[in-house]
């Protein structure tokens, strides 16, 4: 089957742009996991609950997601803020397992959870005023991934802003280097810990929020978003925060192709081959430092 | 005879020089103590000789065979045991078993293990705690536990790392007689790091000073002490010997 | 274990046997079904309760278990009594792959749980395209006449294969335990490092752990293609199956031996309780059930770290 140009290169952008999406999904997971060290099993299902959170605001109060993003991203970071500073931090001084059962029981908590309230049957946000594809020459770009790509790069520069000049970015990271350290020049590591996975959790609302102009949501697609968040943070190289975007975007190109090149269905395969290659080979990953 | 010879052994970290051109060799019967200031190399030389690491230059022989670039269970295997720095009971296992799991590595079954780690807990005061978990021992008891441990693999050569650090006097005079008897009785070589003068004018027939990494003194423990790089380089000037 | 734990334990052990004779066949399959969860949550603490490996993953080899034996029946006709060799025999290669791809790449903690989970997608997405078994249409069974050698019969058939398996898993667990590789698995999971200091070579130790994992495993995976005569990729390698496979034993207890026996029978008894409670409310909900376990898993995990049975043990003074 001859594949042309100009399909190629569409097929190639709208992985770029859906895989910027997936670059702030992991990057949420990379705060989160990175930084605030917390191996979260619940990712995928947190950005469901997102997800379902812009159908709401979508269906109940007319907010495209565009708006109601700001609201809903507020809401997770206070969410992820006390879930942290609450239930996950106990954990830190015990064995490793145990934090991953914790995670592991919310994560089935929030997706059974979602399935009771909201069946099973798939929802979406459409809006009208994205049907319209943008045209540039013989390339056709979607606009909602266009404007959720935006969207998330956006958020991706606020958040790199933040933890670059500002204090409380420059506390973080210190705690994310140093706890001991950290704690002897008085930082509060406690807070800083629950802000971390504050700012995660918002990132992940955020791209949920952009998720649901381009898939559709049930609540047995929270699992498969969890590894593939896994899948490009460890890929991109933990602790990095370019190499999350990164990894996204290459996750997002190569699944875009595999999908156009091989088996449509096939796709993830390749993403956990990757990221079997990635881990035997490399743990540290593409952009990943010493940890 | 030598029992462990140590020739121009070298090992960096990213650039960083942790051991440089060592060379030294352990008379075999003999107690021989490491001695230098923190950061000086010397439990990077321990890691070294057990396996733990691997050295970038310069060979290691143990009773007549190499033995650099094994792995720390094969090295145990040849007949050098070793503690930790930093103790690693298991915590969850009971004191007893802790040293059973040494024990296996020579005994046959676990009833001859079980009996050699009983033998191995009266002998260094640990068998009224036999059945306590490890998690709840005391650090002076942990830091028994793992010379117990280490001695229940019937090692020739046993690398002591600190063991003395956080005991009372009366508490290291106690284990400067158990490790005398375990020289003496059994005929275990040990190779110590330690701190402690007291524990080493007491044991070392022969000490080794470390410094950047390099050897700045051997010899006789009363000769080392007075030597000027050492005294300069660690000891100063009023050390109470 | 003294004489009053060993009193009930054969108590325990009389009652099992003799249960088909008082339960109708819906209990019975209650029990078969707890006596699954109980066995196969065996299996996999013996890699994790035991050496310390935590997989998420188990499900690989209840799929590829009950695809290798469920194929040699479908097209061959081979006998589950021997398939069930085949399959142990390719999920011991299995694990010792996935095991020495990991171990030898010094991959532990979070990453090897991944990596676990990734094998499992991998399989579940690749099962589905493999035709020769069905793909995600499936693979069925002929459920034919009563044949016990073809292991197709009444529920009391069923509940006995289980049950002597728990009991082989129970016996294998317990022998394990108290020998060297029990020791040796324990050392492993409580201190790598020290433990390779005492002559312990953890590389082998730790993929003797995962084969036997993953060849009782595949057993259970045999189990139930027999029992359900089907197979679905989705369901058979879904994380979902891993994540079941795993609540007995964490409920229970890792690392003992009753841990997973007693969780399997109280996840067995809730969940029976929920389905009838949901039945007699009227609510038929997706997810009641599974949300039950998690909140069950929640509470043990923050409240009872090492599980129900070692409070038990410890309040009924069963243990030394």
């Amino acid at each position: 089957m001859p594949i042309d140009f100009v399909s190629l290169t569409n097929v190639i952008i709208s992985g770029i742009l859906t895989g910027l999406v997936y670059g702030l999904m992991a990057l949420g997971l990379s705060v989160i996991f990175g930084i605030a060290r917390v191996v979260n099993f619940a990712h995928g299902e947190m950005m469901t609950l997102a997800m379902y959170a812009s159908v709401i605001a979508f269906s109940t109060f007319g907010l495209n997601p565009f708006i109601a993003v700001l609201p809903v991203a507020a809401l997770f970071f206070v969410l992820g803020y006390a879930m942290q500073r609450w239930i996950v931090n106990p954990f830190v001084t015990r064995p490793e397992h145990s934090q991953f059962m914790l995670l592991l029981s919310i994560a089935i908590i929030l997706m059974n959870g979602q399935l009771m309230l909201f069946g099973p049957d798939a929802q979406s946000v459409r809006l009208d005023s994205l049907l319209e594809s943008i045209e540039l020459g013989p390339l056709l770009i979607d606009r909602g991934k266009l404007y959720a790509a935006l969207v998330a790069v956006g958020t991706t520069a606020a958040l790199f802003g933040f933890f670059r000049f500002t204090r409380g970015g420059t506390a973080i990271r210190a705690c994310a280097d140093n706890w001991l350290g950290a704690k002897v020049v008085g930082l509060d590591v406690n807070q800083l810990y629950a802000l971390a996975f504050g700012l995660g959790t918002l990132c992940v609302a955020v791209a949920g929020c952009m998720m649901i102009l381009l898939i559709d949501l049930t609540p047995a697609i929270g699992p498969g978003y969890t590894l593939l968040a896994f899948v490009i943070v460890i890929v991109g190289g933990l602790g990095s925060m370019n190499g999350a975007l990164l990894g996204g975007v290459l996750i997002g190109l190569s699944e875009a192709l595999a999908g156009l090149l091989i088996l449509p269905s096939a796709k993830s395969m390749f993403s956990f081959a990757l990221l079997i290659v990635v881990l035997l080979l490399r743990p540290r990953g593409l952009l990943g430092g010493n940890r | 005879m030598n029992l462990l010879e140590v020739e121009k052994l070298g090992k960096s970290f990213r650039g960083l020089r942790a051991v440089s051109g060592v060379s030294f060799r352990v008379a075999e019967n003999s107690i021989v103590a490491l001695i230098g200031p923190n950061g000086a190399g010397k439990t990077t030389l321990f890691n070294l000789i057990a396996g733990a690491l691997a050295p970038d230059s310069g060979i290691i022989s143990f009773a007549g065979t190499r033995i650099d670039g094994l792995r720390p269970d094969q090295i145990c295997a040849s007949g050098i045991g070793r503690t930790f720095q930093i103790v690693k009971p298991f915590a969850g296992l009971s004191v007893l078993d802790n040293v059973i799991v040494g024990a296996l590595q020579r005994s046959a079954n676990i009833a001859a293990a079980r009996a050699c780690a009983e033998e191995i807990l009266r002998k260094l005061g640990l068998e009224s705690k036999r059945d306590l978990p490890a998690a709840a021992l005391t650090l002076p008891d942990r830091k028994r536990l793992e010379v117990a441990r280490a001695l229940a693999t019937k090692p020739k050569l046993l690398l002591l790392d600190e063991v003395m650090a956080g005991l009372r006097p009366a508490e290291c005079d106690e284990v400067i007689g158990t490790l005398r008897e375990v020289n003496k009785r059994d005929g275990v070589t040990i190779l110590l790091i330690e701190h402690v003068m007291r524990a080493v004018m007491a044991l070392a027939e022969q000490v080794i000073v470390l410094h950047h990494g390099e050897i700045i003194g051997q010899g006789a423990p009363a000769e080392v002490v007075r030597q000027p790089a050492v005294v300069a380089s660690y000891l100063g000037d009023n050390s109470d010997l | 274990m003294n004489r009053r734990g060993s009193f009930l334990l054969a108590l325990l052990a009389a009652a099992l046997i003799a249960l088909p004779a008082f339960a109708d066949n819906y209990l019975l399959s209650v029990a078969t079904l707890c006596l699954f969860f109980a066995y196969t949550g065996q299996a996999w603490n013996i890699m994790m309760g035991f050496a310390g490996q935590l997989s998420l993953g188990h499900a690989l080899y209840l799929g590829v278990g009950g695809y290798t034996a469920g194929a040699l029946y479908f097209h061959y006709g081979v006998s589950p009594w021997i398939g069930v060799w085949f399959a142990i025999f390719v999920c011991i290669a299995l694990g010792a792959f996935l095991g020495a791809l990991a171990f030898r790449s010094g991959i532990s903690g979070v990453y090897f749980t991944l990596l676990t989970i990734a094998f499992a997608e991998f399989a579940r997405i690749g099962f589905d395209h493999f035709t020769w078994v069905g793909g995600s249409a499936g693979l069925f069974l002929k459920v034919s006449q009563q044949n016990w050698l073809d292991l197709r019969g009444p529920p009391a058939l069923y509940y006995y294969v289980m049950l002597m398996l728990a009991a082989l898993a129970f016996g294998l667990s317990a022998w394990l335990l108290r020998r060297r590789p029990g020791y040796y698995w324990q050392a492993i999971r409580e201190n790598e490092e020290a433990a390779s200091a005492l002559g312990i070579d953890t590389f082998r130790w730790k993929l003797v752990a995962v084969v036997t994992s993953a060849a009782m495993t595949a057993v259970s995976g045999v189990f139930l293609v027999f029992y359900y005569n089907n197979l679905f990729p989705e369901q058979i390698f879904s994380i979902n199956r891993s994540v079941e496979i795993i609540l007995a034993p964490i409920i229970g207890g890792m690392g003992t031996l009753f841990g997973p026996i007693i969780g399997a029978a109280l996840i067995s008894l809730l969940a029976d309780g929920a389905t009838e409670l949901v039945d007699v409310l009227g609510w038929n909900i997706p997810g009641v059930k599974q949300i039950i376990y998690g909140l069950i898993l929640f509470a043990v995990v923050v409240f009872l770290p090492h599980g129900i049975w070692p409070s038990i043990a410890r309040k009924l003074n069963l243990e030394r």
